[in-house]
């Protein structure tokens, strides 16, 4: 172990200029390489010497991508989307003392007083980076960087403790779940280490099947190790063997990070036989899962590490019979992240944030209909208001809140007027959301409500398994349902129907996520009555997105008459000259909708 | 609903071209060798047979079935409850029109069917009939922050693209560009 710190400490030689690129998924999609390939080229020809560093994302998504630049005698200066055209002036520039077009500095410094610092912006002041304290910082594939920010010194002090004490550790941090349903981490722990088995297994649950959250993701490509730590900590705490980090294919970068992170904690000894002189001996396995989104559910999940497929009845439970049988725990990505800090930093470090019931930080997802998309760790009990209108900036010019998407398809919508409520656990219960993993989607006023429900709906069921009857049929049902809605067919019976249906359900459902498909109808439902009696009574879609409930026209002014539309028209509802503007004759058009994608100038408007 | 595909694809014969039986046959033999003949390694033998052909055929599922000792019908029930696997032939791009909840919202519907207009592609079908291009709906990227996103990868797997911030008109004119390079891929894969 000591030979590790020093190999640490002796590839420290800082040249004089770093530059930092983030290499992960999502800015890596926004250009991250070609920025890359252009900062080569910039520093050869401007004959600098300098140490290119491949970090992770720091959750800013609307700055991607964005470089770094550090350098002896000037401040560490982040520049926001840069254009693989402009590296080289930036570090030309960077180099001789002129920050101009720079975003933010990450530390104050005398004498550059014209650019705000990383702290001013809201965005990231009012974060609590917890878990993400490295994220985007260090070089994730190193593991000499993660040693360096305190790495591995809680798997240290973790082995120092007898298994129960990392137990009641865990349980007086007061550490909940942070994949959905928060519950108590160490309780699990505590089930699985009473079980007299000679095998068990923990497994990290990196499925992260939501739309709309990616902090798994981002954690796991930015600062693996951390992820590992606390799956080796939660393997010594119930005395498993062999631990699964469970990702999937449709996420290769995260599953080659994590791959690399097993590799080098192999060759340092925080995995393998007696791990650090102990007599604990663990090895973990990335395992790329083939993708379902139903895979999130721990029996599912197990199933798919066995060559299954689907759910199945609990008791018992993972923690009794889990994986072949044997005790299981599962953790999500963010949880075991979590662990590792706990036991890094202490506990009060922990404690000090969140909620009584509910402690510490939890990575929010802020997608939709705001301006500042990203990644955000806030401590638990923080506002949506908070996170929604100071750090994501709110929604852009011209629209306005609706309502707050929040826990995915599981999840439900909460309306703009109850945007003051805390995000913790029970609140979001009681108004009809769930956590979830924590991915808020922000609705504005052209989305209509019943189209959202609509949406989940259909995403859960192409994802229902098929294997109990709830799920299979009542979903179907409730989609008809909704399409009936939308289509301006319903009755009010409809909608009471839907709640009935709804609440059954929820109650009959084998597993989880048919336990939670009705939530985003239910939600809606009962927040936007209203707009839903508007689709039934006055066949109406007020944000004008349910097709059916839209009429189409052309706008002469910027019809240029190429026929397109009326070639492309089923029932030949649109006639019209070659170079003069077309019309729709609304008593045959079915409001198909075929002319308003087909239409290269825009010109097809909904009424 | 994946039961329903199921379904359809026992009783429907095999799309797409079939190539000779010792082809699938060594693919098979290898995975078996590979992973042995192990019912619970079965997920990881589709990914590698879904490596070699770029989606299950048919004939290697019988083989893999007969070495395996399982029924056909079983295997067919795990190819289709995950998404990564896919029954039929891609062409030689498959674009994925990411229908995340933000894309969604952002209009990904509306690009996903401009594009298979584009295409001239009939309902139930997925593939472009001159075996360009594929288009299919997936589900979230992690990419949101860029929605509506699309992702496009080679069918060889060799390349992959993303493509963030998209409209309609851009969806088109992205769909025609990789349509006129699979149509130099395939007049390439001709002339040798």
């Amino acid at each position: 172990m000591s030979e590790a710190l020093e190999l640490g400490s002796g590839t420290r030689k800082i040249s004089e200029l770093i530059v930092r690129v983030p290499l992960a998924s999502c800015t890596l999609a926004a250009g991250a390489s070609k920025v890359l390939e252009s900062i080569e080229k910039a520093l050869g020809k401007l004959g600098l010497e300098a140490r290119v560093k491949k970090t992770g994302c720091m959750g800013l998504c609307y700055l991607d991508p964005w470089i770094e630049l550090e350098s002896r005698g000037l401040p560490p200066t982040i520049y926001a989307n840069v254009k693989p055209e402009q590296a080289e002036g930036i570090i030309r520039r960077y180099v001789e003392g002129d920050l101009s077009g720079a975003l933010a500095v990450r530390s104050e410094a005398s004498g550059f007083k014209g650019v705000p610092t990383l702290n001013s912006l809201p965005e990231w002041r009012l974060q609590v980076r917890y878990v993400s304290r490295n994220c985007g910082f260090i070089d994730p594939e190193s593991i000499e960087d993660y040693l360096r920010t305190g790495g591995y010194s809680g798997l240290k002090k973790a082995l120092k403790l007898g298994r129960e004490e990392v137990i009641e550790i865990v349980r007086k941090s007061g550490l909940r779940g942070r994949g959905g349903a928060g519950f108590p981490t160490w309780y699990k722990w505590r089930v699985a280490y009473e079980q007299r088995s000679d095998v068990k297994y923990v497994i990290c649950n990196g499925d992260e099947g939501d739309p709309g959250a990616f902090m798994n993701r981002l954690l796991a490509e930015s600062d693996p190790h951390r992820v590992l730590e606390g799956l080796i900590i939660a393997g010594y705490a119930i005395g498993a063997s062999r631990g699964y980090i469970f990702v999937r294919a449709e996420k290769p970068l995260m599953a080659d990070r994590l791959e690399v992170a097993v590799r080098q904690a192999r060759d340092y000894g925080f995995l393998g036989e007696k791990i650090l002189g102990t007599d604990f001996s663990f090895d973990v396995e990335v395992y790329r899962s083939a993708g379902a989104f139903v895979c999130g559910e721990e029996t599912a999940l197990i199933a798919a590490i066995e060559g299954r497929s689907r759910p199945r009845q609990r008791p018992p439970y993972p923690a009794t019979s889990g994986l072949w049988g044997k005790p299981t725990v599962i953790n999500n990505v963010e949880t075991l992240a979590h662990v590792a800090t706990i036991f890094q930093t202490g506990l009060d470090e922990f404690t000090k944030y969140g909620t009584e019931r509910s402690k510490g930080t939890k990575m929010f997802c802020v997608t939709g209909s705001v301006r500042k998309t990203g990644v955000y760790e806030v401590p638990i009990g923080t506002k949506i208001r908070t996170l929604v209108y100071e750090l994501a900036g709110g929604p852009p010019d011209g629209r306005s809140v609706k309502a707050v998407q929040v826990g995915g398809p599981s999840g439900g919508c909460i309306p703009a007027d109850l945007l003051d409520l805390e995000l913790d656990y029970e609140t979001l219960q009681s108004y009809g959301a769930i956590m979830g993993s924590g991915g808020l989607v922000v609705i504005d006023n052209t989305n209509c409500m019943v189209d959202v429900a609509k949406y989940f709906i259909t995403f859960t069921l192409a994802e229902s398994c098929g294997k109990c009857l709830p799920c299979r049929v009542g979903v179907k049902v409730l989609g008809d349902i909704l399409e009936k809605v939308a289509s301006g067919t319903a009755t009010l019976e409809d909608l009471e129907l839907l709640r009935e249906l709804g609440e059954s359900i929820m109650r009959s459902s084998l597993c989880a996520l048919g336990g939670t498909a009705p939530n985003p109808v239910l939600s809606t439902l009962r927040y936007f009555k209203n707009e839903y009696e508007e689709h039934v009574v006055m066949r109406r879609c007020p944000a004008k997105v349910c097709s059916r409930l839209v009429t189409y026209e052309i706008d002469p002014a910027r019809c240029r008459g190429c026929g397109q539309c009326a070639k492309n028209c089923p029932v030949s509802a649109i006639s019209g000259q070659p170079g003069k503007a077309f019309k729709i004759d609304t008593s045959r058009c079915t409001k198909c909708g075929q002319c308003l994608i087909i239409c290269p100038f825009g010109a097809v408007v909904k009424g | 609903m994946y039961y329903e595909q199921s379904r359809t694809y026992l009783r429907t014969p095999q799309s797409g071209a079939v190539l000779d039986p010792r082809r699938y046959l060594s693919v098979v033999d290898r995975v078996i060798c590979k992973y042995g003949a192990d019912r619970s390694k079965l997920i990881n033998m589709l990914q590698e047979i879904q490596r070699e052909f770029q989606h299950l055929p048919r004939q290697a599922l019988e083989m893999l079935s007969v070495k395996l000792g399982i029924s056909l019908s079983e295997i067919i029930n795990v190819a289709t409850f995950y998404h990564q696997f896919r029954l039929e032939p891609v062409g030689v791009y498959v674009i994925q029109v990411c229908f995340g909840t933000t894309c969604y919202l952002k209009g990904s519907s509306e690009i996903y069917e401009s594009m298979r207009k584009v295409l001239g592609l009939r309902e139930r079908e997925n593939t472009a009939r001159d075996g360009t291009i594929t288009i299919e709906k997936a589900r979230c990227f992690g990419c949101c922050s860029l929605a509506p996103v699309i992702m496009v990868t080679s069918s060889d797997g060799s390349e992959r693209y993303v493509h963030g911030r998209l409209n309609v008109s851009e969806g088109k004119r992205v769909v025609l560009d990789y349509r006129s390079k699979a149509l130099m891929k395939l007049k390439g894969l001709k002339n040798e």
